[in-house]
């Protein structure tokens, strides 16, 4: 884990390199400043010469401004060695992310997703630069000081030597029992946030069945665990600090008492006034780098789980990946399904596609319809290397999918899925995810295409209409438009409409499929519809079942031979007779 | 979310409150950073109110365990001015004073670890109860709000109140409030003790202490302002990723990965810039304070020295090591509180924020007509508790009177104006009259208003001018969740939430036995799906049911509905990715699901809305046709070309 993120740390090594070095230097004038202090007391002001204090007195505050400078540049490598460690970890997550195959993103949910980037990465943030600084200064620090004390008096300083393993134990009691309670805490985290999404997105459902105090009923639960084990786990904490002051506190009436012994008894000779109270800033000194050992040891612990966390995800093999010698370039259109089957995954029990061959050619026109759950969208989806077929081939211009640069293949499969997203930006903006060069008349020329270009011109602003997330600011027949334009303007060779004329009205849609037929006749255009009418002229229809294809061929031939297509088409022009004869 | 399909002949100027978003993204949408002003500490510190004995009990142990620190310090002088010195000059020296002192002073600093446990430990629990209380009145607000609200906010956005905002509290309620009280105590008292050893020396760490807060406050106030812009930049690249992750099969479609990967590249620098400038100044603060501080001591030392040299102020050699001791006390404290400065700004920025989501208006309701069960007796309606299937509007009038109407459905829409934004009228003067049982239905093309008609029945939205009555009551004068929860919803864009399926059709009605979920689902033609799932029923939906098709969860959704078994339904598009035929099977079910109850439709395919009472064509807000589908086809006007069209083949 550790190897895995410090591969994240590239461009910063040297601030984090020079961060250890500029705390250890800093320390170690802090380590000198109470001996000279000792000094100045024994010889300078016990001694009343007043050259003596004015030198040591120097002394001290070079060595004082010289701990400050290292001390500030210490701090400022920190920042920027944390800071830049976080980004390139942001970085490499969302990276990873935009390389998993949607079978990774499914693992992990997309809430889960965004709390390691953010909250997960804030985490180990805080503790690395804990590391790099605290961590580095207070063994540093405990070494030093110990020497000194030893250098001061040895048999004094054993009172040192019996306190730390006490301190060291408690905490390490401390640690050992959080640490579970902290990562459950964060597991809760997930839950908190995937309530809350899930709310935020259903707010009209929640609304409609007046569920708000359900809702409320389910977050306080999560809310409660969250209060419970965080209470839990911060009042083993609340040890550390009695626990801290118990040891100093023994220490300092410790030293007191055999200090004063030692001086008495020795008349001064064998220790000085300045000598005990110069052992009292190493106590302090000492106890407090062992708190801050152990609190870095909380940081580290509260942010294991996070690191894990993040970990999984940076560890996680996208299984979907172009091969080493990708065909660059997509012959044609044509497409061809050979023994293929399905299942999204291993533990699925059933396949969704079984067994299906395929053969489309270049330029053909190929509907699909098919009950709910059919398993039409995922016939599709396989096309642009969405997934991988469990088993069997798909070849896109005779060429197994597999063997494609990933981006050449998508490039020439345009998809227009059924759940529509756009993004947050302007019109033009999200048009131009299908050509980021395309020139404004191409853009106005694929809106007309997918007649968007009408409504487009309503707008106030046009082209430059800002589309809210999640594009809620137009309706969803206008949506389907705008993905169909933005589709279009990848100029695909094989272009899927995954029942993306749905809110479309049969008026619209009808011309929609015109001009696909007069603008662009070399494209493979595959559509999945619900309305017969979407499909009756298309050059091969396909009519799946239970991830089938049931029956194959043009709307004269199935109406004959077809008993499901004849029943959708009866249900669909049900009443409908009157006018259909006019045609 | 189809709900708000119909906004768009308002192809919106944003509404203020957004900033632009995009390449040239603003700042947040928590609008411009400010200064943390006193209200929301006050308000915050009320939250805390709440536990007076606790904080006073807190207070205490901080007191004690204060005194038995400085107390400590003091200790120094007295052992060496009063023991070491004395018994130094003494041939014969008696320990035994000295192992009394001692012992005291060990008593002192047990009751003082104690308390500090003690104060730590009651903290602990104050702070997370505060946490989780503004947790919970944070999401109960929420659920108060208007659509409006959720329209101009991103999901992401909201979401970060939750997590990153609760979070900096966290930090300050649990840690820098009580430490920075003990810091002031401790400075307090150290105060007293100095003033008592020494006033000169006093004065001078006094004036040491201020130049060092007048150099050190600048940075502090640099690394709060960055701190709280980092905030702000980490709910940026919240709400980016949040986008991006939910969009991601497009963005794969698409081979948008590196674009998505460059815009993300900018967010993550400013993020980094930001916590960059904030973690530098807050690193070098302690440095900067500590390195002060030890200079100070020297200069004590020095000053000091020169002082008992001098014999004037009668500084004794035990008066200048407690002293010491003491200004170091006094120091440690000052720089503690400075700090704590930064969390201190970071939480108060957070608070704002989330009180800036408690803040915002509820929707209103000025209903105090209300959904009672009802029994009829002597031909009369009467208010019962159980269960009856009959249902009444409980109506109290000024005159302390109470009226009953029974609930039968009848929705009127009395020329209803209707804009999302101020004048720019997305309905206009639109009346419906639906008779109980009817069946209504609307057609026409996107953006004409169908939605929005709907959303206006259940109140998501106010109208701005006409009326509405239900069951000939002003719907403004009914309680909303008694209006809504008279009426069944069943949008395009199923939710469903984490949970079994079963789980999923109880959310309809919660106190529906297994029993009716399932009938309900057989209703709904879902049964079928469900038994074929690993668990049946009992499959544990995550994600907002990514494993089902679309289709399988508007089935869901209609079962949902008609658990609830509400007089009036909207179906809203909600067989739209049904295919035809499971659709004309399902359509038995939702027949049966209709029948004695008025019903809204709304759907593109014309054979959805052809056996309705009554059909009414909108074209950009107005109702321009209306009347059966029969009649509509003799009348040859819009409905008819819509009708033909959807045949039309060349």
């Amino acid at each position: 884990m550790v190897k895995r993120l410090s591969r994240c740390i590239r461009e910063y090594k040297r601030d984090a390199v020079l961060t250890p070095i500029c705390v250890s230097m800093e320390v170690v004038m802090e380590v000198v400043i109470p001996l000279l202090m000792a000094n100045l007391i024994d010889f300078g002001i016990e001694k009343g010469s007043m050259t003596y204090i004015l030198q040591m007195g120097a002394a001290l505050a070079g060595a004082c401004i010289l701990s400050l400078i290292f001390g500030v540049l210490a701090g400022r490598y920190a920042a920027s060695a944390s800071a830049g460690f976080a980004k390139n970890l942001r970085q490499d997550l969302y990276y990873a992310v935009q390389d998993f195959s949607f079978t990774n993103i499914d693992k992990f949910s997309s809430s889960s997703l965004v709390t390691r980037m953010t909250t997960d990465v804030t985490n180990v943030q805080n503790a690395y630069q804990m590391i790099i600084r605290i961590a580095v200064r207070c063994p540093v620090m405990l070494v030093f000081s110990m020497i000194m004390a030893f250098s001061v008096n040895p048999e004094l300083s054993l009172i040192f030597l019996g306190a730390a393993p006490i301190l060291a134990g408690g905490l390490f009691w401390i640690m050992r029992h959080a640490h579970p309670v902290f990562e459950r805490v964060f597991h809760t985290y997930d839950k908190l946030n995937n309530v809350v999404q899930e709310n935020l997105r259903g707010i009209r459902v929640v609304k409609s069945f007046v569920r708000e105090e359900h809702e409320e009923e389910k977050f306080q639960k999560v809310s409660g665990s969250i209060f419970q084990d965080f209470v839990k786990a911060e009042r083993l904490l609340a040890f550390n600090m009695p626990l801290m002051q118990f040891c100093m506190y023994g220490c300092t009436l410790l030293l007191s008492w055999l200090g004063a012994q030692l001086i008495v008894s020795s008349h001064g000779s064998a220790m000085s006034t300045g000598q005990l109270m110069s052992l009292f800033s190493y106590a302090v000194q000492i106890l407090s780098s062992l708190m801050m050992i152990s609190m870095v040891f909380v940081m580290i612990t509260m942010s294991r789980a996070s690191a894990e966390r993040i970990t999984e995800v940076l560890d996680e093999k996208s299984d979907l990946v172009s091969p080493p010698q990708a065909v660059e370039k997509v012959r044609d259109g044509s497409i061809d399904f050979e023994n293929v089957s399905f299942r999204y995954s291993r533990k699925a029990q059933r396949d969704c596609l079984s067994n299906i061959n395929l053969h489309i050619q270049s330029g053909q026109t190929v509907g699909i319809l098919g009950g709910t759950g059919s398993s039409k969208s995922t016939l599709v989806q396989l096309i642009p290397r969405l997934y991988d077929a469990t088993q069997g081939s798909v070849r896109v211009g005779g060429v197994d999918v597999k063997e494609y640069d990933l981006e050449v293949l998508r490039d020439s499969v345009a998809m227009v899925l059924q759940k529509n997203e756009l993004f947050s930006g302007t019109i033009k903006e999200n048009l131009r995810w299908g050509d980021p060069n395309a020139s404004d008349a191409e853009l106005e020329r694929v809106c007309r295409l997918a007649q968007a270009d009408d409504f487009i011109q309503g707008f106030p602003e046009g082209y430059d209409t800002y589309i809210e997330q999640g594009g809620t600011n137009v309706s969803g027949g206008q949506k389907q438009r705008l993905c169909i334009a933005r589709a279009l303007l990848k100029k695909p060779k094989i272009l899927i409409l995954d029942d993306s004329t749905s809110a479309v009205d049969t008026r619209t849609d009808a011309l929609i499929r015109k001009a696909f037929r007069e603008e662009i006749p070399d494209t493979t255009k595959l559509i999945i519809a619900q309305r017969i009418s979407s499909v009756q002229d298309a050059d091969l229809i396909l009519v799946m079942d239970n991830g089938k294809i049931r029956d194959l061929g043009t709307h004269q031939e199935l109406m004959e031979n077809s008993p499901i297509y004849r029943e959708v088409y009866f249900s669909q022009t049900k009443g409908g007779e009157e006018n259909g004869s006019q045609k | 979310m189809a709900a708000r399909n119909e906004k768009t002949t308002s192809a919106p100027a944003r509404p203020a409150a957004m900033p632009a978003r995009g390449p040239g993204r603003g700042p947040r949408a928590f609008g411009p950073i400010q200064k943390p002003d006193k209200a929301v500490t006050l308000r915050l510190l009320r939250y805390m109110g709440a536990y007076k004995p606790q904080l006073a009990l807190v207070v205490l142990c901080i007191l004690l365990s204060a005194v038995a620190g400085v107390a400590g310090s003091m200790f120094l002088q007295v052992l060496i001015d009063d023991y070491i010195a004395p018994l130094l000059k003494e041939t014969n020296p008696a320990f035994s004073g000295l192992l009394q002192a001692i012992f005291l002073m060990a008593g002192i600093y047990l009751v003082g670890i104690l308390a500090s446990w003690a104060y730590n430990w009651i903290m602990v629990g104050v702070a997370q109860k505060v946490l989780k209380q503004i947790r919970d009145s944070m999401f109960s607000h929420m659920q108060t709000l208007p659509i409006r609200y959720f329209d101009t906010h991103t999901h992401g956005e909201i979401m970060s109140h939750y997590t990153n905002d609760t979070d900096t509290l966290r930090q300050m309620l649990a840690q820098s409030v009580p430490q920075t009280f003990s810091s002031l105590v401790t400075i307090v008292t150290v105060f007293c003790a100095m003033l008592y050893t020494n006033l000169i020396m006093t004065a001078f760490v006094v004036l040491t202490v201020v130049l060092m807060l007048l150099s050190t406050g600048k940075i502090g106030g640099n690394s709060a302002r960055f701190f709280v812009k980092q905030q702000s930049s980490l709910g940026d690249v919240n709400g980016y990723i949040e986008e991006m992750i939910n969009g991601q099969k497009v963005v794969k479609v698409f081979c948008h990965e590196e674009a998505a990967k460059r815009d993300f590249d900018k967010l993550n620098q400013e993020l980094c810039d930001n916590a960059t400038n904030a973690n530098r100044f807050a690193n070098i603060l302690g440095p900067i304070m500590n390195n002060l501080g030890h200079l100070q001591y020297a200069l004590i030392a020095v000053v000091g020295g020169a002082l008992a040299l001098s014999g004037f102020s009668g500084l004794t050699l035990g008066g200048i090591a407690a002293f010491l001791q003491l200004s170091r006390s006094f120091t440690m404290p000052v720089s503690q509180i400075s700090q704590q400065v930064n969390s201190v700004v970071m939480a108060l920025a957070g608070a704002a924020r989330i009180f800036k989501l408690m803040d915002e208006s509820s929707e209103e309701d000025h209903g105090y007509v209300t959904l009672v069960n009802a029994r009829i007796e002597n031909g009369e309606l009467v208010e019962t508790k159980e269960h009856t299937g009959i249902w009444a509007w409980k109506h109290p009038h000024q005159d302390g009177s109470i009226t009953y109407t029974r609930l039968t459905g009848d929705v009127q829409l009395d020329s209803v104006d209707f804009g999302y934004e101020e004048n720019k009228l997305v309905l206009h003067e639109v009346s419906i009259h639906a008779n109980p049982g009817q069946k209504v239905a609307f057609v026409g093309a996107t953006g004409a208003g169908k939605t929005t008609i709907t959303n206006l029945i259940n109140r998501f939205y106010d109208i701005d001018d006409g009326k509405i009555r239900y069951d000939g009551i002003n719907i403004n004068k009914i309680r909303k969740s008694d209006l809504r929860r008279s009426l069944g919803v069943v949008l395009q864009d199923v939710n469903l939430f984490t949970g079994t399926v079963m789980e999923n059709i109880r959310y309809g009605r919660l106190d529906a036995t297994d029993e009716e979920c399932i009938a309900a689902a057989k209703q709904a033609n879902a049964h079928d799906f469900i038994t074929r799932l690993p668990q049946g029923y009992d499959t544990l939906l995550s994600g907002d049911g990514s494993g089902l098709s679309q289709g399988q969860r508007q089935l869901l959704s209609i079962a949902r509905a008609a658990v609830a078994d509400p007089p009036v339904m909207i179906l809203d598009e909600a067989t739209s990715s049904i295919d035809t035929r499971t659709e004309s099977i399902v359509q038995k079910g939702m027949d049966a699901l209709m029948q004695g109850r008025t019903v809204f439709v709304i759907a593109h395919r014309l054979s959805t809305v052809q056996n309705s009472d009554v059909i009414l064509v909108l074209e950009l807000g107005h109702i321009i046709e209306r009347g059966s589908h029969e009649e509509l086809i003799a009348q040859k006007g819009k409905y008819y070309q819509l009708y033909t069209g959807a045949f039309e083949l060349e």
